[in-house]
């Protein structure tokens, strides 16, 4: 580092102001330079003069009473009437809270309204029971194509007494009977066969007039609901809507 | 929370009021106005900065509107802050009588420096800021704080060796 480098970096050596690279070359050169070193003292002192005999103003102690007044009234007066200029975060947050109160409301809101009704609960549970039924093995607790055996198998078992038809003469060969839990009871389930594939009817008394039939799918699973005669019935199967329906039609008769 | 943040750097504020503007009256009040916009503006500000440069800088905005109002007051001193200082001059048998010049007569010496100077040295000597931080507070470059803190002191000095000369005689 050159003299007249030295001295341009004098000020920043002093302030402390210099990377570590440029101190160390700095540093070296007034080990070397007699005149650099003798200067860069006296700027020192100098220096250190100002700092120690500078005095330093301190604020008059009813400055900060004035202004905590100030500021207070200013806080007091711009909150009331609402358009304070230093409100805006707050304003910001408080805006953004009620607008996550409001979404939150509103998606309660949207679920509850969108929430599935009673006979669409209770259709997805009795889809739950067939598929259930069909994967666990478990289909019939009495296997039997014969309604007179599978009938008072469930006397004792449920308290109603299920009407038991065979639907064989119409393609529809029963093939047993199994006690399912479904709308918060034990209930009947009936099942029949058509080819290779199973229906599941569940029936169970219950107080709501007669009503149905009511078709629809859920899960690719094709179920008809109604109530008869003071008994609720759910047929539920893999086969087609026009087949579960003729076997609904069969029941019928 | 801006009380807590800002307001324990009202003696900072009020040194810096106090340098730039010579006299109390005009520092009391700049000090009240800088806190009011300094709380209207308090959203700007960013949480884990330093409320005490944040607020300096507000302060020494209002001094250069107010001292550019009161011009007549002072003497326009060209700045020529791109020329580095001759520190040759440094070296002067008048250095001990310097460093031996009493409070009275520093502050009288540096409150006679244009306004641009002082800034730089108070900001410098007595809130021991770094150049980056008196960079945003005066908005000049980092290489402008060094050379005009330079030629501050050499005016400084100079400006002391001639009062402590007259003393002497």
């Amino acid at each position: 580092m050159s003299c007249q480098e030295t001295r341009e970096f004098l000020d920043a050596y002093v302030d402390r102001e210099l990377d570590v690279m440029t101190t160390l070359q700095f540093e070296r050169h007034l080990t070397d330079c007699v005149d650099c070193r003798a200067i860069c003292e006296q700027y020192q002192q100098f220096r250190n003069s100002v700092r120690s005999r500078l005095p330093y103003f301190q604020a008059p102690g009813e400055l900060e009473d004035k202004i905590r007044g100030r500021l207070r009234r200013t806080t007091q007066v711009e909150g009331k009437l609402f358009r304070g200029e230093w409100f805006p975060r707050w304003r910001g947050w408080a805006m953004a809270a009620s607008l996550l109160t409001l979404l939150a409301f509103s998606a309660l809101l949207f679920r509850w309204l969108s929430r599935p009704s009673a006979s669409e609960m209770l259709a997805e549970q009795v889809v739950s029971s067939h598929i259930r039924s069909l994967m666990a093995n478990h289909l019939s607790d009495v296997i039997s194509s014969d309604q007179h055996n599978v009938k008072p198998w469930f006397s004792g078992k449920v308290d109603f007494a299920p009407i038991v038809i065979d639907l064989a003469s119409k393609g529809f060969p029963l093939a047993g009977g199994r006690l399912d839990y479904l709308d918060n009871r034990p209930v009947s389930a009936l099942v029949y066969k058509r080819r290779q594939h199973t229906i599941n009817l569940f029936l169970w008394p219950s107080p709501d007039p007669d009503s149905g039939p009511h078709a629809s799918t859920i899960k690719g699973f094709n179920l008809v609901h109604w109530t008869q005669s003071h008994m609720a019935y759910w047929a539920v199967s893999d086969l087609n809507a026009s087949e579960l329906a003729e076997f609904v039609h069969d029941l019928d008769k | 929370m801006f009380e807590t943040t800002v307001l324990p750097h009202l003696n900072s504020a009020y040194n810096l009021a106090r340098w730039l503007t010579r006299n109390e009256h005009d520092a009391e009040d700049i000090v009240q106005e800088a806190f009011l916009r300094a709380l209207r503006s308090f959203d700007t500000f960013v949480l884990g900065r330093d409320p005490r440069a944040w607020l300096l800088a507000i302060v020494r905005n209002s001094c250069r509107t107010w001292q550019r109002q009161n011009r007549s007051r002072e003497a326009a001193v060209p700045l020529d802050d791109d020329s580095h200082v001759a520190v040759d001059a440094w070296s002067d048998p008048e250095a001990v009588l310097i460093k031996n010049a009493n409070s009275q007569l520093l502050r009288s010496v540096l409150e006679e420096l244009p306004f641009e100077y002082r800034e730089v040295l108070i900001l410098r000597e007595l809130e021991e800021l770094s150049y980056k931080e008196i960079a945003q507070i005066v908005e000049i470059p980092i290489g402008t704080v060094m050379s005009r803190l330079s030629r501050a002191r050499k005016e400084l000095y100079d400006r002391l060796g001639k009062a402590t000369g007259e003393i002497e005689q």
